[in-house]
């Protein structure tokens, strides 16, 4: 290399040195460390997930320039995206199947976190925000699933957003809400338009910021299994550069799979939205909502024989309990907290992966 | 909360709309004919039993509108006593057609009733065949009034409980006109609603309730019902297939075909079938041969027709092929299918042109659909080579992604072994 850029280079670094202190970075990159253990393998998940939204951020703003959120051009500028624009079914492709790896990807760093009992003090906050970005990552999906106005998002839509009315008390309000009226139309593709490129951005970044910041302060958790073979010196490798390179692995790896799944299976448009025509049959929403919407459908309409305890509402609450339970977890979970074992809740979160996958996949083969 | 008031006035309102809604009822029930014949048995308890479904009844007639007689009474002697106008059932088709004829005929009194119901069945049916034997020879077998339309369960024509209802129609005339016993003095054919069956027309009135499609009446008529005479047929033919009717009135085979039973001669009648291009041209199920052999114009210009036909049909099923194939593989094809539509349009036109036996117009029209057929099959076709592109694009990628990671895991693996 000539001298000439290397001076560049230096000139920049005194440059920004003289007005950042960047002494903690660089203390950082020297000092810390992460464990190895035998299921650091697991780690890798977060940085592929936060890779994935990064992906997600940057193809949804290149959406964007050409989208356009009206029940009359949504279709077309989608359309228009996919044929016109160079690149645009590139993108289009990309942002609808990283949205999907996004989710899976966070459903394994989510029950990994569980089962390696990461939730433990002093990380309930990181757990619990961990939880509030899963839950915004399925609203992105929820709410970008109808932007392109076809007929299977319209519909799914309005599926799943029926099934809010079903709730105790505030359903009706929660389907207005939703609806931004009685009916799926052009008001709700506004709302969710609003929703998906400002609202829960907004709160996804102030939540990930606290995630992250959290990470960062307490380290990765060690499996109390690990701790215990261990004597509680777990091994470590360097942040910079050997997690860095590994976490990298990890994020190429998503990239792959995104560009193999957008090479071989294009991510299709369908037809336009007629809010006039019949359902079309087999309907569903979108995978990972399948399995609260199987859970649903095979509940009886009452249950007992009882006629005021309906099977939907009563699916819908025990959901609900459900997630604010799995949102209270370190607070529930009092033997991990005192450092015991805690078979239950083990057994616990393995049967509730064991249920999302019977139920997902019993969503696709009953039809 | 709702008020006293309101809530009376709201009763009082359903109260009356009941009253309303079963007004004939009641009055049936009530009405002494129908009190005495539901105690009988047989045949003289079903008017009263099967009436008060019937749409007389519904307008608010009673039996007595018909029958005469006093139903205000109990009293047999009385209720039947000629006194009160009481008659008989009608003894005959004539009888029943004039009764029938003595409301239905009567533009004043229809009026009150149904202002928009024609009044000239009885002018129609005495035009008919069937009508011409009751009043000709007086012969007691022919269909009168309620034949088709039933006696004491008679319902509106568009109640899809009529006997004359669209789907129920060719069953009506079956059960005279299938009845080869019944035919037989007539030396008539049965096998009309075997055929009927068999139809394009009854596939589309049956299968797919279109209840626009042909029936019986459709084509013969229903209160004037008789064959289309000689001539007739592409009227009957044209009430819907308009521009098949001026192209055949335009071609030259409009004169010759006048005796030989015009659309019927090439198309069938009862059994009409959907036509394939391989009517068309000189093949082996081509109708063309019946009259045209090798060296006149005719057969020349049926070879040219169906040539044209189906290369343009062929070229319409090669584009839509290629455009199932890419949008099968995700490719976004929406706008070249549109135009195809264009293609698939004018191939139609081009088939319906086939009546005018002017195959310039046809190739005309042919070549007009396949300049839009090839375009599309571009489209087809570059949207096929824009797939490979990008999947050959992406597969490098991944192969540069692979490279990478590669890599990296070797740089892993060094820092492990320096370490």
């Amino acid at each position: 290399m000539s001298p000439v850029p290397r001076d560049l280079l230096q000139s920049l670094r005194r440059f920004v040195e003289e007005r950042v202190d960047l002494s903690a970075l660089r203390h950082m990159a020297r000092e810390k460390e992460v464990p190895q253990h035998r299921h650091s393998f697991w780690y890798y998940f977060g940085g592929m997930a936060l890779f994935l939204l990064i992906v997600q951020m940057v193809t949804g703003i290149l959406l964007l320039l050409y989208y356009r959120p009206s029940a009359e051009e949504a279709f077309e500028s989608v359309q228009f995206i996919m044929t016109r624009v160079e690149f645009g079914w590139l993108i289009r492709s990309v942002h609808s199947w990283a949205a999907n790896l996004l989710i899976a990807v966070l459903f394994v760093h989510m029950f990994s976190a569980f089962l390696m009992k990461a939730y433990r003090r002093p990380r309930e906050i990181t757990w619990m925000t961990g939880v509030v970005l899963f839950a915004l990552m399925l609203g992105f999906g929820f709410s970008g699933y109808l932007l392109p106005w076809n007929e299977l998002a319209y519909f799914a839509t309005r599926v799943g957003t029926a099934i809010a009315a079903a709730m105790p008390l505030a359903g009706e309000f929660f389907l207005r809400f939703l609806r931004a009226g009685d009916e799926v139309s052009g008001a709700t593709l506004a709302r969710f338009y609003g929703l998906h490129v400002a609202v829960l951005p907004a709160i996804t970044l102030a939540v990930l910021a606290v995630h992250l910041l959290l990470v960062q302060q307490h380290g990765m958790s060690v499996p109390p299994s690990e701790e215990r073979r261990h004597s509680g010196k777990v091994p470590a490798m360097r942040f910079v550069p050997d997690y860095i390179l590994r976490d990298l692995v990890g994020w190429l790896a998503a990239l792959a799979a995104l560009a193999l799944l957008a090479a071989l299976f294009p991510w299709e448009l369908g037809k336009k939205a007629d809010p006039f025509q019949a359902v079309p049959v087999g309907i569903k929403p979108e995978w990972y909502f399948l399995f609260m919407f199987q859970s649903l459908k095979l509940l009886p309409p009452h249950l007992f024989g009882i006629e005021w305890l309906e099977g939907e509402v009563v699916g819908i609450l025990v959901f609900t309990a459900a997630g604010g339970a799995w949102l209270l977890v370190p607070f529930l979970d009092r033997r991990t907290a005192r450092g015991e074992r805690s078979r239950l809740f083990t057994v616990a979160g393995v049967l509730a992966l064991l249920f999302i996958i019977v139920m997902t996949v019993l969503g696709y083969v009953l039809e | 909360m709702r008020s006293a008031p309101a809530t009376a006035l709201r009763l009082a309102a359903v109260g009356f709309g009941a009253a309303l809604a079963c007004g004939p009822l009641v009055r049936a029930v009530e009405n002494g004919c129908t009190a005495c014949h539901l105690e009988l048995d047989g045949p003289l308890a079903e008017p009263a039993r099967l009436f008060p479904d019937d749409v007389h009844a519904a307008r608010g007639l009673s039996c007595h509108d018909c029958h005469g007689g006093d139903p205000g009474t109990m009293d047999m002697e009385a209720a039947m006593s000629p006194q009160k106008g009481f008659k008989a059932a009608p003894r005959d088709g004539r009888e029943v057609v004039a009764l029938c004829a003595s409301c239905h005929s009567d533009p004043v009194y229809m009026r009150r009733f149904a202002p928009s119901l024609r009044i000239d069945q009885m002018a129609e049916y005495r035009s008919s065949v069937h009508g011409k034997r009751l009043f000709g020879s007086g012969d007691p077998n022919v269909a009168t009034c309620v034949s088709c339309h039933g006696v004491h369960d008679i319902r509106a024509v568009s109640s899809p409980q009529a006997r004359v209802y669209p789907t129920r129609i060719a069953e009506t005339c079956a059960a005279c006109h299938a009845d080869a016993a019944r035919m037989k003095p007539y030396g008539r054919a049965t096998d009309q609603y075997e055929k009927y069956r068999r139809s394009v027309h009854a596939d589309l009135l049956y299968r797919q309730r279109d209840v626009s499609a042909p029936t019986c009446n459709d084509c013969h008529g229903n209160h004037g019902a008789s064959p289309p005479g000689g001539g007739a047929v592409v009227n009957v033919c044209g009430q819907c297939h308009t521009f098949f009717k001026q192209y055949f009135l335009e071609s030259p085979h409009r004169e010759p075909f006048e005796s030989i039973g015009q659309c019927i001669h090439c198309h069938g009648n009862h059994d009409v079938e959907s036509p394939t291009d391989e009517w068309i041209g000189t093949g082996s199920r081509a109708v063309c041969v019946q009259c045209h052999s090798s060296g006149d114009a005719g057969y020349a210009a049926a070879e040219l027709i169906h040539g044209r036909i189906v290369t343009l049909n062929e070229a319409v099923e090669r584009a839509a092929g290629l455009l199932d194939r890419a949008e099968q593989a995700g490719m976004e094809v929406a706008e070249p299918r549109f135009e195809l539509r264009d293609a698939n349009q004018s191939l139609v036109k081009a088939r319906s042109l086939i009546h005018t036996l002017n195959p310039a117009r046809v190739v005309e029209r042919v070549d007009e659909g396949l300049a839009v057929a090839v375009k599309v099959e571009r489209a087809g076709l570059d949207a096929l080579a824009e797939l490979a592109f990008r999947r050959r694009g992406l597969l490098l990628f991944l192969v540069l992604i692979l490279g990478l990671m590669a890599g990296l895991i070797w740089k892993i693996r060094e820092r492990r072994r320096t370490r």
